[in-house]
């Protein structure tokens, strides 16, 4: 399974970056075979607004199922969830704790955005 | 002639300046109309007292896409520069709060499955007071954007001598909308620090816009050479210096104009309208100069 963690740097190494809409780089991880590759959200780090539904777009075009960041606001998780893309929240660490974290289950699906847009 | 009257800080007397410029100037005989372009919270009206004649709700066109002709092809996310519509997972989803009212997204749609309907931006509303005409915009509570608000009340203009547009505090989008064609900005400041330093950014302002501009100190106080000292760095005139007077702050409190409460500020305001009507005859000739082969 694709799962997209938010991060700080372009490794498995990195922190996890809290923000989901401007985040720097999303880490694409399948989880079975434990290789990734990074692909940037650069171009949402300066958005003046809609900067969750763009990254929601991206994170929807690599094909993953899942999210891993630390918050999501109410636009980006609209789209998230138009787009059939599960949310899990409140991660930390590096990018491959999180995924750890997600492979054992620690980390539960959230049902709705846990802080405001422009957060 | 349209006068914009700006600031950069909040507070330093954009609104002082603008009605008592349109008493002066009725007073005077001129017709003259108020614009109050600070449409988050206008404030003219209550040194003007105008009477309101009409309301009027404006709206701003945002998609509503009919799914069953839509094949999501996406162009429609394409063209749009913020995100207010997206196509994800074969499925459209629209974010009215956030569409700009561009129109963009209508006209790429090879289905012509996007029609526009209207989400209210607020009212304007127009009047008279002592012979001024009046017009003001008043955004809806919770809406986010004041552009298109700002500029149905520039919509509102009436065939006068005289236009006076009160723009909200700032340097930035509703600022430079309330600016855009006028053929003079005054900008209001008050001898503090960040009266000035927020001077110093709508000088930058309204050179980047091209538009002639000059200063108004308001609260002057005599030995306080710091407004005059900036003004002569940046090479920019100072039209009017308002005293600082206890008394125009009591006026002002209690809702009344300067130059009806206030003796000796009507010549201020005679003053600086006198100066601005001869830099707009001089801005006509120049143009008119500069317009032949």
């Amino acid at each position: 399974m694709k799962v997209v963690v938010t991060s700080q740097g372009k490794d498995m190494d990195a922190p996890v970056d809290l923000r989901f809409g401007r985040a720097p780089w999303f880490i694409v991880v399948d989880t079975e075979t434990g290789e990734y590759e990074a692909v940037s959200n650069e171009q949402n780090l300066n958005a003046p607004q809609g900067a969750g539904i763009q990254a929601a777009d991206n994170v929807a075009r690599t094909g993953a199922r899942a999210l891993v960041t630390g918050n999501c606001g109410p636009n980006a998780f609209r789209t998230l969830s138009e787009a059939e893309i599960k949310v899990y929240m409140g991660s930390s660490g590096t990018v491959a704790e999180a995924v750890e974290a997600f492979k054992r289950g620690d980390l539960g699906a959230a049902d709705e955005a846990n802080v405001e847009g422009h957060w | 002639m349209r006068i914009a009257i700006a600031s950069g800080k909040g507070g330093t007397g954009k609104t002082t300046v603008a009605v008592n410029l349109a008493l002066v100037a009725s007073k005077e005989g001129r017709s003259v109309q108020l614009l109050d372009c600070d449409v988050e919270e206008p404030n003219s009206h209550l040194f003007l007292h105008p009477e309101l004649e009409t309301s009027r709700r404006v709206f701003l066109p945002v998609p509503t896409v009919d799914k069953s002709l839509c094949t999501a092809c996406g162009e429609c996310g394409k063209i749009c520069a913020y995100s207010a519509i997206v196509v994800v997972k074969d499925k459209v989803l629209t974010f009215p709060e956030l569409c700009h009212g561009c129109g963009g997204c209508k006209r790429v749609c090879p289905e012509e499955a996007i029609r526009e309907t209207g989400r209210e931006m607020g009212v304007v509303e127009c009047g008279r007071a002592d012979g001024i005409a009046f017009a003001h915009g008043k955004l809806r509570v919770s809406e986010v954007m004041p552009v298109p608000l700002i500029r149905a009340v520039k919509g509102s203009a009436d065939d006068v001598d005289l236009h006076l547009f009160d723009a909200p505090p700032g340097t930035s989008c509703p600022v430079i909308e309330t600016i855009r064609g006028s053929s003079y900005v005054l900008l209001v400041t008050e001898p503090t620090p960040f009266g000035l330093w927020d001077l110093g950014l709508a000088l930058d302002m309204a050179k980047k816009l091209g538009v002639p501009h000059g200063i108004v100190v308001n609260r002057h106080m005599d030995g306080n050479e710091s407004a005059r000292r900036l003004a002569s760095e940046r090479g920019v005139e100072i039209l009017a210096e308002i005293p600082d007077d206890r008394r125009v702050a009591e006026a002002y409190s209690r809702g009344e104009a300067a130059v009806d409460a206030v003796p000796g500020t009507r010549d201020v305001f005679t003053r600086l309208l006198q100066r601005l009507l001869e830099l707009g005859r001089a801005g006509e000739q120049t143009e008119k100069g500069a317009a032949k082969p």
